[in-house]
């Protein structure tokens, strides 16, 4: 990698020279040139790919949307509303109890004022369960991105710093856990759940600790490919010759020059985290009812009058959805792009 | 080449073994065990008698020789017999396999045929607008989630939509077919375009992005120039030239789509109505069917362990530089 950084250094200042406002705007072009770093060229190749841009900024949105914008909004994502029977109008607080037994849920109602997004079929308010919703969808994905991280970057570090017996064994390791079939493994850890009695709100920790242990393989046979390779270099050689520690090679050189690969990894699993936790929640094995997520949301449309009549309670989530892994693949292909050496744009 | 193989064959085996323990593990770790769960309403059920139970099932023993007992009749594919459906696992999984890989190898022929000419196509005309739009097509197919499309699908061409095509099932509950006739197939066809189309749409994207990567990385490579400076005509560079080399990692796709020819969509099933192995597997999970999902896993996990190994031969096979090492 520090070839490629070197690569980048060169590919910068053939740029540089090759715009010509930079060229003539600037007194000193090679001073200039000496001051960006490799991060700064890559930011700089980032924000020019205008689908990355558009990405960065669907997902700040939406991390406003789902984390900023529920600490204003009035309704919560588990409170029921009802209709006075007579008048139609809608009941918050129950006043007397006369007025209690005069009421109907709010159930399916159209978007209109009160509900920008209309009700569900429990009369809970739309917009404040897709809010609660994307939290949830986004905090698994970072969570579980994270876990597999930590066990891909440490086990991939392993075999491909020790090699020799420690890659032998836990290259099976790898390999054994990525032929575990993950749908049904999920079936059978949910069914496991429902046997506890762990709560519904609980349940997606759970779920979120086994994806974990099941998604780090990738990342492990990523940082140990890339570590094998690094080692082959002769600023490892280097690095080996002045005697430092095991443990400083690994966290000072080999780590930070697998770093690019990792983010791009990392981001683009985001996107997938979220699909497959929204493929969980619509099955019922993710987030249980009460609590929203934007797959159990999408999961009312088996019921035929919401797929026919209200659209307005399963699309909203479902495009989501969409919006979300949209927008982290985008952002991953233009972190891969920027941080690709061979790409020149 | 001999050596290579075996070699593969003996770490397979060492892996599944390890598949299985875990698989095994996992299903020794439910508190209320198997009998528990099969004994829970009948009232009448003593506690020797469950205990008695166990000995049969060989949930009293450690858990080495539980694994031994359950590892020797799985090796005779017996897993037991499942709690929803009351018959052997094997004979459940074999019964409703057949329409899902059908239905897979379908898919999957059509995500072949689609994605590999359009990721070649996208590659060579880098940066255009047919570029743009196959991205796009790219982009969407692996961001849409399967159920969201599917339940669109299912509305606009379903009963409530447009009503063109059916949305449920395999077959017309009301027609009788005698045999199997033209007829039956064109109703086998309408039943599966759009649970087809969920597949193809959703499955495609993979394929265009890694035929379109590996395509671009060969088509920069000097050997192509060289083909290009000879004077070869385009199309041969492209085809034979350049598309060889992309053929390599392919294959190795190829061979991890394996498992997922017979794990089955589990959503798709579900939501068309279709008898096949996912939505099995779904009923039996609604029901805690431990058994049942302990076979389907362990069929699975095999499956995957031989694409694995049937990929790694393949490549060795059109790469040789893999055997030696």
């Amino acid at each position: 990698m520090n070839d490629n950084n070197d690569m980048l250094a060169g590919f910068a200042s053939v740029e540089e020279a090759l715009e010509p406002e930079s060229f003539y705007e600037e007194e000193d072009v090679a001073e200039h040139q000496l001051f960006l770093t490799p991060a700064q060229m890559i930011i700089r190749r980032f924000v020019r790919n205008k689908l990355a841009v558009v990405g960065t900024t669907i997902l700040v949105l939406m991390a406003l949307f789902c984390f900023g914008v529920p600490l204003f909004y009035e309704y919560n994502q588990t409170e029921i509303f009802y209709l006075d029977k007579d008048t139609g109008e809608e009941i918050r607080t129950f006043d007397s109890e006369e007025r209690m037994l005069n009421s109907i849920l709010a159930v399916m109602q159209p978007p209109g004022k009160q509900h920008i997004l209309g009700t569900n079929k429990m009369g809970q308010d739309m917009l404040a369960r897709l809010m609660y919703g994307g939290r949830i969808s986004l905090m698994v994905g970072f969570i579980v991105v994270i876990i597999e991280l930590v066990i891909g970057v440490i086990l991939g570090g392993l075999a491909g710093y020790y090699r020799g017996w420690v890659d032998i064994v836990l290259m099976r390791l790898v390999e054994i856990v990525s032929a575990i079939p993950f749908m049904p493994l999920m079936l059978i850890v949910s069914s496991l759940l429902i046997v506890v009695k762990i709560s519904p709100a609980n349940k997606i920790y759970y779920v979120m600790i086994v994806l974990g242990l099941l998604f780090w393989t990738s990342v492990a046979r990523l940082v140990r490919g890339n570590i094998l390779s690094l080692r082959e270099s002769e600023y490892m050689q280097a690095a080996d010759a002045t005697g430092i520690r095991p443990w400083h090679k690994i966290t000072r050189h080999l780590i930070p020059n697998t770093l690019p690969n990792l983010i791009v990894t990392a981001t683009l699993d985001l996107g997938y985290i979220i699909l497959i936790e929204s493929t969980l929640s619509f099955l019922g094995v993710g987030v249980g009812v009460p609590y929203a997520s934007w797959g159990n949301m999408v999961s009312e449309v088996a019921d035929s009058i919401i797929m026919r009549q209200h659209p307005n309670i399963w699309i909203s989530p479902g495009l989501c959805i969409l919006i979300t892994v949209l927008a982290f693949n985008f952002v991953g292909d233009g972190l891969r792009d920027a941080t690709d050496p061979k790409m020149k744009r | 080449m001999r050596q290579y193989i075996t070699r593969r064959l003996l770490i397979s085996i060492i892996v599944l073994i390890g598949v299985s323990m875990m698989l095994y593990a996992l299903s020794r770790l439910i508190p209320a065990d198997y009998v528990t769960l099969t004994t829970s309403t009948q009232a009448k059920i003593t506690e020797e008698m469950k205990d008695h139970l166990r000995d049969l099932y060989g949930l009293n023993t450690s858990f080495l020789t539980g694994y031994w007992n359950w590892f020797k009749s799985a090796i005779r594919l017996d897993f037991g017999v499942s709690l929803t459906y009351a018959r052997p696992v094997t004979e459940v999984i074999g019964s409703c396999m057949a329409v899902t890989f059908s239905i897979a190898f379908i898919a999957l022929l059509f995500e072949v045929a689609i994605g590999l000419p359009l990721g070649i196509l996208a590659a060579r005309k880098r940066n255009t607008k047919t570029d743009y739009i196959i991205t796009a097509f790219i982009f969407i197919g692996i961001s849409l989630p399967s159920f969201f499309f599917a339940a669109m699908l299912k509305r606009l061409f379903g009963f409530y939509g447009l009503n063109l095509l059916p949305t449920s099932g395999l077959l017309n509950p009301r027609i009788l077919y005698d045999g199997f006739t033209l007829e039956k197939l064109k109703d086998y066809a309408q039943h599966l375009i759009i649970p087809i189309l969920v597949f193809v749409l959703t499955g495609c994207g993979s394929w265009l992005r890694f035929t379109r990567a590996n395509m671009i990385e060969s088509l920069e490579s000097d050997y192509v120039r060289t083909a290009r400076a000879k004077g070869i005509p385009e199309r041969r560079v492209v085809y034979t030239h350049a598309f060889r080399n992309t053929l390599i990692p392919i294959v190795t796709l190829l061979g991890a789509s394996l498992p997922s020819l017979f794990s089955g969509a589990i959503i798709t099933e579900q939501l068309f109505g279709i008898p096949g192995i996912g939505s099995t597997a779904f009923k039996a999970y609604e029901l805690s069917d431990v058994p049942f999902l302990m076979g389907f896993n362990v069929f699975l996990a095999f499956l995957t362990i031989v694409g694995f190994l049937i990929s790694d031969i393949l490549y060795a096979v059109v790469d040789p530089r893999v055997r030696l090492s």
